[in-house]
This record gives C-alpha cells, structure tokens and sequence, in this order.
C-alpha cells in the first residue's frame, strides 16, 4: 500500500469506492501523521478514536453499498466551528473547557456525507490574525521553509492549523473560515487551494462568530477539485442562519471542463501596489499567460475604491467583533476569573481570557461605534463599502473573472510581524475587498518563488459562480505544474 | 428608551399649584407590551410565564458561541397588528439594531431592538376621561425587541442567580408623545392601550405578571413655556403605580425648582412601597449602548399585501364598538364605554342584548352584574350567571313577567343557586300579577284600611306613593308597580 496520506479526495474517493484500500487504513494512515507532525503544532484537540469510529462505519456502508458523497475521508475541522462534545477552543483562552452541546450546521454536513473527523485545527484566537502567531495554543509552524534554511515560517492565518495540517499531508481536507483572507491567505503561502465562497453559500450556524457581515466557511485542501467536491457538500440553505441564501448548490465538479476559451478574466490595475515585491508581480504575469495561452480574453479593469478596503475593513469586522464577543463574559460557560462584584468578574475575565490582539480589536469596535464616532467610522465605512462592492459590479459587467494575487508576499517568519499590526493587516489587502462585496474568492497555488515557497493567486467572481472560479482555477493549477510538496522535515 | 419630544397637544391641561403659581405637568409613556405568542422573538423556546427558572431556555438564549437569531414571523405579525389597531403607519422595510451593555441577565452583552427604524411609525390612540371629555394622545413609534433575563439576587448570601426563561421573550415598546398632562390622562392612557392590545389580543396587558409596564417620562413647565427638562421613572407596573408616581415626580420638579434648584435629566425608580421616586443614573452616567445594525438579521421586508391580510383580520376596536354601541342600542356615552372597556364584557353584554331591549341590557349589565362582579372581585368570564341567564332575567323584566325589584332577586337566587332564572321565577311563583281583579282586590282592600290617607291623596297626589308600597307589600311584591299606579290614582280620583 502506497501512502495514502499523499493522496488527493478525488484519489482516495477513488481508492475507497475500488476497495484499494479501508476507510479505516486511511484514518490510521493520517492518525499516523498527525501525532508524528506534532512539532507543527496544526491540531488543538485530536480525535482518533472519533476518527476510528467514524472509519468503520464508513467501511461499513462501502461494504453495504450505501456509501455517501464523503465517505470515509479524512478531514480536518478549524477550531471556530463548534462540534458536538468535542472542545471548541477558537484558538482562545476564554473558551476553556467549552464542549458544545450542538454541531455546526456545515460540519454537521459534512459528517452526514460520511466525512470522518480527525480533530480541532490551530487558528488565530477568535480568527483575528494572518500568521496563526494570536493562538492561546501557541503559534502554527508552515510545513514550507525557505531553501536551505531552518527559519521557521508562519502559516497564514487565520486557518493556520487547517493550511498546515493539509500542506503537511496530515488532512486530506480541512474547514476553513474567511472574514478578510483567513482560508486564502494561508492557502496561498502554503501551497494549497482555498476557497472563500459567496456569503450567505455556507451557513454560519454553530460557528463562533468574529465579524457577522463578513464571516464565510469554506473547504482548504490540495487541489481546486478537492475544494470543489468538498464546497458541494458543506453549502446548504439553512433555515437556522437568516442571512444563508435558499439557492440550490451545484455540482461544481460538473462545471469544471478545463475550457476557459473566451473566458474573460479581469486584471484589476489598483492591485498593483508601491513596493510590492517583484516576485509577486511576476506571478500575476505568468497567472496572467497561462490563461492568455488556454484562450481566455485578458481584460484591463479597475476598482477605483480598493484602496479603501483595508481601513473600511478594520472598522467594519472590529465593531461586529466588539458586540459579538460581549457574550464571553464568564457567566454562563468557558473561563471565569473572580472578582469582588460583576464588573470586576466580567474585567479579570476578559482580561485574562482574550489575547492582545483581541483585546486590541474590540477597543477598535468599541470605539468606532461610539457615541459621536458611529458616524464617522462605522457609517463612513458602510458607504465605502458599498462604493467597493459597486466597483465590483461594473466590472463584471466586462469580464466573467478577476484574477490578483492572493497574498503580497510569502511565508513569513514567526515573530518577524508581530509587533507591527500595520504590516500584519497589510497580508489581506487582495482578499478583504471580497469579504466586503460579499463575493467569492479562490486561492489557487502557483508554484514556488525563488527561495522555495509557494504563492498563490487568486480568482474573485460574480456572486455565487464558484463553478466558474473552480473551472479557471484548475487550468491555472494545470499550467503551474504538478503540486509541490514540502519537505517533511517536522516528522519524528 | 427612545423618548418622543414632541408634543401633539395644543390645549392647555389641569394645571397644579406651586408656590409661585401655576404648573402644568407633561407626560409620555414609553409602554413594554409583551407580544402574546407562544415562542420567543428570535428562538423557538416557549414564552410561557411562570416556569421553573430556566425551563424555556434555548442556546439561541444563552447566547452560545455561534448560535444565530431567526425572527419568529407570528410575533412581526403581533407588532403589524398592534400598529393596525393603533391607526399607525406600517413601515415596510424595517431594521433590528444590536445595543450593547453588559449585564448578567443579557447573556449576549446586546439586546436586538429596534432604534432607527421602527416596524411601526405614528399613530394615536383617543383615551376618553371622566365628564365626557376625550384626548388624542400621539404614538411616536412602536418596535419589536427581546426582553431579557432576570437577576435573583436573594438565593445565595453572597452569589446572584440568573433566570433566561424571560431572555428573548418579545417585547413592543409603544412609545407615546408627550401628549398627557395630568396623572389621570396617564392612567387613562395606560387604560386604553391595555384595551386595544387585548381586543387585537396582541398583548394580554396582564400588569402583575409584567406582561405590560411603562416607563413614564415627566417634566414640569409653567403655562405656555417650552417643555422642561424631563426625568424618566422606568418600570412602573400597574395604572395606580403610573399615576401616583406622575403626582409624586411631578410635586418633587416643582418643589426642586421653586426652590432655585435644577432638574437634572436623569433615570429615576419608582418605589411603590415608599410611593416614592429616586435617582437610578443620571445622564453623565447613562450607557453608550453602541447601537448598530444587527448584521445576523437582514431588514425586515413586509408585503403589502400581507399587511391588508392581517387589516382584515382586525377585529371591531374599542372606539368603533362604542359608537356601534351607542348608535345600534341607543345607549349613552358612559354605559357603552364602559362596556367596551373589555372586549369580553362587550361581547357579554350584546349576547344578553341580542333581540332584547339594549337599555335595558345596558343598564342590568352595568348596574346588576357588573356591580356584583366588582363587588365579588371576579371577572366577567367567571360570572356565575351566563349570558343567557342574564338575557333571560332581561327578557322577563321588558316583558312585565317580573318587576325590577324581583329580577334582582332572582338574579341572587341565579348566583348563589345557580339555575335557569325563568324556572326559578316559575317554581317560586314570582311571576309579576298583571291580572287585574287579583290587583283591584288588594288596592281595594288598601284604601279601605286607610281613609283619612286616601281623603288627604286626593289634595297630595304624591302620597299615592305610600298606597304603592303598601299594595305591594300586600301582594309579596308581585303586582305589576306600574299597573298598581295606574288603579291607584284612577281609585283615589288623583289626575294625571
């Protein structure tokens, strides 16, 4: 038996239906590389006998013929989605203990299509952060290192565990969520595929939330198809999230026919920033070919009102934050430090239970919707949100596709930013004009810059044409080339 | 908490003395009717009073992490019935705003309100006072919002409890101009609304459970001056409450500045115990509550034709079954609005009414019953006398088959017995004599006895009055009074 770790979905889809192999060799198969990737500290909580359990039910109905769409595939879970009786920390100190009496609707989906779940994957705490460096459970290490070097890199963030842990070949898949880049962004400096789908595609039920208005699930895994046939299962209207949208999710694995002939992609001008590295610019271009040479049509375009993004986001996402991390206050689950009356119980808590990063953004929120700062931020930032989803609309009004960069650089070493928020926000300064417009995005890896590390670039499309963003992807993903893989150095 | 400034009224109220003279009080009510609905606003959990603490709890509720709000439609269709009864405009696309504070019994640190726009715009309400004089009293706005929980403070020396079974209940805030000018407008105010809340049984307006309560807005001015600084009693729970705390409130503004003070814009309590008011918070201390569209909810888009539906299904409100009342029944200002002043006596009195005389009706319901009823403290569905039985007694009296003295007797007989009054008054023989050799014999019998009064009746028609009462004592009350009155005078030669 090869190694199944090293498979796609799509193989090991396979592999299981032709009974090569059980759904239970393939659990052991990524148990086995969890605990031997340990040092990347991807999994808060893992869960090999949940996993095991799973597995033998899913060889069970192989057996029988009743096997599922995700039957027995191994996946990872990003720690904000609260799953049943399993600790669901949001990579905080203030969710201590919490075991959630409920299931997230779409991890909840996932295990009724036969998923087998391996564990809770690392993230930045509450999803605030682009490294996975705020964890209460301590930083996430990139499987990738520079060439000849032994730095240790950050994986992104905020889906650092779930970047990681798929780059490393531990998962086949893993959950992601995406408030202002945190699955594309990983994705891209990891070497894997990520996808932010449409807001309201995937329900945010049973999801800690970070920013309401922005927040979106969505598949990270090490092919376009992967996310594809994993985005198919995790999508549904759900009744129980009003802001889910009632629209049939599509098999998008039909949509991808590998055919971009007469495609339109969009090259947005304003993504071109000052002192952006060469290394990225040079990657748009060669994105840029690729689909030139497959026979699309490249379309100049702009979007006026992208420099605006990041500020409008950095009011928008820590007001919804402020108001709704209000209700870990100690009272009725998680962490509770005493104090002398409620006041001082509900300060001793938050004090100790939120990272600096989190405390810094509810005071950002708090402020911003202030008496007599409402207008001037939160109002302010709400038009130029509309201004900016408005840019979009009139560009697709030209092209079928967008196609930046994902991120404006690679990998970074830990700690190189994190006194330094200013630069640490700037990671999402391609993806969180998406977030904003309520779009979806899809990080599609690149290949390797010249010391090594993946990038990746990224695809925007009109609301709810994933299909679209799937098909393009996976021709940019042929023309980069097989997909690298990292060096398992971490393994003990 | 979103207090109307602006008065509709343009005459002057009761004015009040101070010691430099005369004081006009203006009052707005800021009115929490809970939503009668068997869920809560945004979960599925029961609303029901009076469970065990925490029974009706869902993890919407208790705020878990990731659990979302989803509007309960019935209760958005309370609210747009609510506005159709209070003659207001119905807002079409409305918006849930979080407002943030943090307290125990708010287990998401917001409350999800409404603040900017409201699910119902203006409208009025006409409250009738005493001496036949009526006032239209504006509503600025009403809003749909969750309650919250509770604080039980006296379970544990040094811990408090929290009890969520109210968290998330809904809530309309129907919010009043600062139309009312006196204690008893306010009370009378509170009276109406409660009516019309019950009628659209929108609200069961029950005070002692808390399903209604109001927050009273109070400034003090002297005549034709602009509007003073108000101070805001919150929670006041019963119309005695509302209008004994005005009377106080308003003598403490008036004293405060005659005595070169300053009313300071404040939060203030009422305790109904000392029957007093005390500073809660004053405004430098008020929370920022940081309000902000909910971004969990998507505004609420009403359909028109949704709304017409719900118009049609208003049923007949106070105002309109008074006037019905008045104009169908021929009754007077007062008894028909003190019939309609409970949907469930209405319907009461038209089912004693129904192809009866409805003065007569009117006047039992009111008199008879309703005086009964008081006196026995029971509501009119516990009457022990139905509505057919009172229709009966009705019926027996218009038709001469008893007088008016013995259908009170048999209405006693009725409550304490219980059976069908035409039965009682067969089975007792109190049918009314009507046949007039019976009555004859007794009036001749009565003037026979008394000569010397029946010479003096003649030059003093009034005695007649005495040979009554004694003709009927004579026939155990039973002879008709009127046919009794006529022989009377036709015997003893009176005129007239």
């Amino acid at each position: 038996m090869s190694d199944l770790t090293g498979l796609t979905i799509v193989e090991a889809r396979d592999g299981l239906r032709k009974k090569s192999f059980s759904a239970r060799e393939l659990a052991d198969a990524h148990i086995k590389a969890i605990e031997k990737g340990r040092a990347l500290n991807a999994f808060v909580t893992e869960t090999p006998d949940l996993a095991r359990k799973m597995a033998l039910e899913s060889d069970r109905r192989i057996a029988s013929g009743e096997a599922r769409p995700l039957e027995g595939l191994p996946l990872g879970i990003k720690d904000l989605f609260c799953t049943k009786g399993v600790l669901t920390t949001a990579g905080s100190h203030i969710l201590d203990g919490f075991k959630p009496p409920y299931e997230s609707t779409v991890t909840r989906n996932l295990w009724d299509a036969g998923a087998v779940m391996l564990g809770k994957l690392n993230m930045d705490e509450f999803a605030m952060g682009s490294s996975n460096e705020t964890s209460y459970y301590g930083p996430v290490t990139n499987p990738w290192r520079r060439k000849g070097a032994n730095t240790k890199l950050v994986p992104g963030g905020s889906s650092g565990g779930s970047a990681a842990s798929v780059a490393a070949r531990m998962v086949l898949g893993a959950t992601g969520t995406d408030t202002g880049g945190s699955i594309r962004q990983p994705a891209a400096v990891t070497g894997i595929a990520g996808i932010k789908p449409t807001y309201g595609r995937c329900s945010r039920w049973g999801i800690v939330a970070f920013a309401s208005s922005l927040d979106q699930a969505g598949p990270m895994a090490r092919t376009v198809r992967d996310c594809a046939i994993m985005l198919k299962t995790m999508a549904s209207h759900d009744p129980l999230d009003s802001t889910s949208v009632d629209m049939r999710v599509p098999d998008y694995e039909l949509a991808m026919t590998g055919e971009v002939r007469g495609l339109r992609v969009g090259i947005p001008k304003e993504y071109r920033l000052d002192g952006m590295p060469g290394e990225i610019e040079t990657l748009w271009q060669k994105g840029i070919a690729w689909l030139r040479d497959a026979g699309a049509e490249i379309v100049d375009v702009s979007l006026p009102h992208t420099k605006y993004a990041l500020p409008a986001y950095y009011i928008v996402a820590p007001a919804e934050a402020s108001s709704n991390l209000a209700r870990y206050d100690g009272v009725r689950f998680g962490l509770r430090v005493p104090g002398k009356d409620i006041t001082s119980m509900y300060e001793n808590t938050r004090a100790a239970g939120f990272g600096r990063e989190v405390q810094r953004r509810i005071l950002i929120g708090t402020y911003v919707l202030s008496a007599g700062y409402y207008d001037a931020y939160y109002i302010k930032a709400q038009k130029l949100r509309s201004l900016i989803a408005r840019d979009f609309d009139e560009a697709f009004e030209k092209v079928d596709v967008l196609l930046t960069p994902t991120a404006p650089g690679p990998a970074f070493g830990i700690g190189e930013k994190t006194d330094d928020p200013i630069s640490m926000y700037l990671n999402d300064v391609f993806t969180v004009t998406v977030n904003l417009a309520g779009l979806p995005g899809l990080s599609v890896p690149a290949g390797l810059n010249d010391e090594g590390l993946p990038l990746g670039l990224q695809l925007i499309g009109k609301a709810f044409d994933e299909g679209t963003l799937f098909r393009v992807g996976e021709v940019i993903e042929k023309a980069a080339g097989p997909t690298s893989r990292p060096q398992a150095w971490w393994e003990v | 908490m979103t207090t109307a400034v602006i008065t509709t009224r343009t005459d002057q109220g009761p004015l009040i003395d101070g010691a430099t003279g005369k004081w006009e009080v203006i009052i707005g009510l800021e009115v929490h009717a809970q939503v009668l609905s068997k869920a809560k606003l945004f979960s599925g959990a029961s609303a029901e009073f009076g469970a065990e603490p925490n029974a009706h709890v869902s993890f919407v509720d208790a705020a878990m992490p990731g659990m979302l709000p989803v509007i309960n439609r019935y209760c958005v269709e309370q609210a747009v019935r609510t506005g159709l009864g209070l003659k207001a405009k119905i807002n079409h696309s409305s918006i849930f705003d979080r407002k943030n504070y943090f307290y125990p019994d708010l287990p998401a640190g917001y409350q999800i309100s409404q603040y900017k726009s409201p699910i119902v715009g203006e409208g009025e309400v006409i409250v009738d006072l005493p001496g036949g004089r009526a006032i239209t009293v504006g509503i600025e706005r009403l809003h749909l919002e969750q309650d919250a929980g509770k604080s039980l403070h006296d379970q544990h020396p040094e811990l408090s409890y929290v009890d969520l079974n109210r968290a998330g209940v809904a809530l309309m805030e129907i919010v009043s101009r600062p139309d009312l000018r006196s204690s008893e407008e306010a009370a009378a105010y509170l009276k109406k609304l409660r009516a019309i809340v019950r009628y659209l049984g929108t609200c069961d307006g029950n005070m002692e459970e808390g399903s209604m309560r109001a927050d009273v807005n109070v400034s003090v001015r002297k005549p034709g001056a602009p509007l003073g600084t108000r101070c805001e009693i919150k929670n006041v729970n019963s119309m005695r409450f509302v209008a004994h705390a005005v009377d106080y409130e308003a003598r403490r503004q008036i004293d405060v500045i005659e005595g070169g003070g300053k009313i300071a814009q404040e939060t203030r309590l009422y305790d109904s115990k000392k029957g007093e008011t005390r500073s809660m918070r004053s405004k430098e201390e008020a929370h920022d509550y940081r309000y902000f569209p909910d971004p969990d909810l998507l505004p609420l888009e009403l359909d028109v034709d949704w709304i017409a539906s719900i118009q049609k299904t208003l049923p007949e409100l106070p105002d309109d079954k008074k006037a019905r009342f008045m104009r169908e029944y021929g009754l007077n200002a007062y008894d028909a609005g003190v019939l309609v002043a409970e949907r469930e006596s209405a319907a009461f009195f038209e089912e004693v009414a129904k192809g009866r005389d409805g003065k007569l009706a009117a006047n039992w319901v009111v008199n008879e019953l309703f005086g009964r009823l008081n006196k026995e403290g029971l509501s009119i569905s516990e009457s022990p006398v139905s509505a057919t039985a009172n229709g009966a007694i009705v019926s027996m009296i218009g038709d001469g088959t008893i007088s008016g003295k013995i259908a009170k007797d048999v209405f006693e007989i009725a409550w304490t017995e219980g059976g069908d009054p035409k039965e009682i008054v067969e089975k007792r023989g109190l049918r009314q004599v009507t046949d007039t050799g019976t009555i004859e014999k007794a009036v001749d019998a009565v003037i026979a006895a008394n000569p010397g009064k029946a010479e003096q009746a003649k030059a003093k028609p009034a005695l007649v009055g005495w040979f009554v009462g004694q003709v009927m004592q004579a026939t155990g009350g039973k002879a008709n009074p009127q046919a009794v009155n006529e022989m009377l005078k036709a015997k003893l030669g009176i005129v007239g």
